[in-house]
């Protein structure tokens, strides 16, 4: 029997798949039907282009730096966030989150008002023929910046749930500071350290705002992938622009799908709750 | 004081603080340090500037639009997805997070691209003179593609653990299928649908990589914040841009202050438990 209930039922189910179709998959689609457009030889020829190259290159290399960086982070900041109670935890806790609330422009202005030949270090860095602002270890800092509480944000959760008696246990039984950590904790958080560090990577790999900031936007040196999408897009080389993005395309379906596949198989081994799920 | 069993709290609290000191507040220090050192006439040229209060109108009135229609949309989506069983369901939630996972810039190119004069939809759109791409609807559109995971995924979890019984008991009342909607779920979900709104407009307000290719740019019609932020920089105007930065946070605060207000008052039909 067809009730008015199933009616409405089916209705919203259609309408929520008809969002989902044109909010989210046709933005996906758009990226490889645009990169295709001209055939697949153009799409090829794109790679073998020396700035394509250098600037996956780069952005290999800063996600390399950022993400072992803010993982060492995460997990010093989510022992202390979920092991001890101190004064000002919650502040702590609060500027650990910062940099999610701060506009990526404004987190790469902070940078180059730093760093910057008119910033508070510049004159120091000038005199010693240092560059950070419009070069590498500019784009590596403000990845950092960006990219900090997303490790952390996924094991506070988890570590605060899991609670910490076999940690105790391990040390009562004998074990040394570092045994413990390398027995006992690190055993029990590597799924959701793996899940945090596929996040950080994706944000780090695709981080626009902050970079584009300090970047000076210097072909061959300092235009990461994101960077040299924006700069053949303002170029017209919209095949270039769409090959090289559907790139990070591909990145953010494999980290979705590999999000999906864990979230799946270890869901009471990673923290319900924190900002991505 | 308790003597601590386990190990590494001076360590790991020396290392977070530092770090943290280095990396975080020493930046943002030197921001507002920066917009210090602007004239309190500077101050009110910047901020009377009918191009200033323009981007800041459309920066802080686009978000408060691209939040409101993540939570109706959020509502929808986040219902279906918890309630009714269909195929594809999975792959359709995993889908949820895309803006998250794809870069600003690829969104922005891609948005463009669909929404253009000549694009996939824009085409269809302009005959209807509907105007996206290039104008402040363009803009509030790519605040709703980046927003719209939060609502989402703070939903979620609430719904799944919602008790189905109050809405029976409603409907065995003699309660109908709105009055069941609009007088039991919806307050219940009301401080859960404000904390989505306020993640979804703070993403929504400093948002760059995917509202400027769709923008268009056009100074005082369709030019956000942060984009005035980066052309200031450019004209090494770098207390101005500082100055405009701080405010933007202010207003972001302000803004989330009060989002958190209405929370606390929207907890009074909460559930005692």
């Amino acid at each position: 029997m067809i009730t008015r209930a199933s009616i409405v039922r089916v209705l919203m189910i259609l309408v929520t798949l008809a969002v989902l179709t044109v909010f989210l998959l046709l933005p996906l689609a758009v990226v490889f039907s645009e990169a295709l457009d001209q055939g697949l030889r153009a799409f090829i020829q794109v790679f073998h282009q020396a700035e394509a190259r250098s600037a996956i290159w780069l952005t290999l290399l800063v996600a390399a730096i950022a993400v072992p960086v803010n993982m060492v982070f995460g997990v010093a900041a989510a022992w202390l966030m979920a092991r001890f109670e101190f004064r000002g935890k919650a502040l702590l806790g609060a500027f650990i989150d910062l940099p999610f609330s701060v506009s990526p422009v404004i987190s790469g202005m902070a940078f180059v008002l730093l760093f910057g030949a008119q910033g508070w270090f510049g004159p120091w860095l000038i005199e010693r023929n240092l560059a950070v602002i419009f070069a590498v270890p500019g784009l590596v800092l403000v990845t950092v910046f960006i990219t900090l509480p997303f490790i952390a944000r996924e094991l506070i959760p988890l570590m605060q749930a899991q609670g910490s008696e076999e940690e105790e246990a391990a040390r009562v039984l004998g074990a040394g500071s570092w045994q413990m950590f390398f027995r006992v904790t690190l055993p029990n958080i590597r799924w959701a350290l793996l899940y945090g560090v596929l996040l950080c990577n994706a944000r780090a790999m695709g981080e626009f705002g902050a970079v584009s900031v300090v970047s000076g936007h210097i072909r061959n040196l300092t235009t990461t992938v994101p960077l040299e999408v924006e700069m053949r897009y303002n170029e017209y080389d919209y095949v270039g622009a769409f090959a090289i993005a559907s790139l990070l395309a591909l990145l953010a379906v494999l980290t979705l799908a590999f999000k999906a596949l864990m979230e799946w198989r270890y869901r009471h081994e990673l923290a319900s709750g924190g900002i991505h799920r | 004081m308790k003597r601590r069993v386990l190990p590494g709290f001076g360590l790991s609290l020396g290392y977070v603080m530092a770090w943290l000191g280095l990396i975080v507040m020493l930046p943002l220090a030197a921001l507002v340090f920066k917009s210090s050192t602007l004239a309190p006439s500077g101050w009110w040229a910047l901020l009377s500037a009918p191009r200033t209060l323009a981007a800041l109108r459309l920066s802080f009135g686009g978000a408060v639009l691209a939040a409101a229609v993540n939570v109706l949309a959020g509502l929808l989506v986040a219902w279906v997805l918890v309630r009714h069983r269909f195929p594809g369901r999975r792959v359709f939630d995993a889908l949820v997070d895309l803006p998250f996972a794809l870069p600003t810039a690829v969104a922005g190119i891609a948005l463009t691209a669909i929404y253009a004069p000549e694009g996939w939809l824009g085409r269809y759109l302009e005959p209807m003179g509907i105007k996206v791409a290039y104008t402040p609807t363009g803009v509030v559109m790519a605040m709703i593609f980046v927003g719209f995971p939060f609502v989402v995924r703070t939903l979620q979890p609430v719904l799944e653990s919602m008790e189905r019984e109050v809405e029976e008991a409603a409907a065995s009342l003699g309660a109908t299928r709105w009055q069941v909607f609009f007088r039991v779920v919806l307050p219940l979900l009301l401080p859960t649908l404000l904390t989505g709104f306020g993640l979804a407009l703070a993403r929504a307000v400093g948002e760059y990589g995917s509202v400027i290719f769709i923008a268009g740019n056009i100074p005082r019609v369709s030019e956000i914040t942060p984009l005035l932020i980066v052309e200031k920089l450019e004209e090494f105007n770098y207390a101005g841009a500082a100055a405009l930065g701080v405010t933007m946070l202010l207003l972001s605060l302000l803004l989330l202050l009060l989002v958190s207000l209405l929370q606390r008052a929207s907890r009074r039909w909460e559930l005692p438990r």
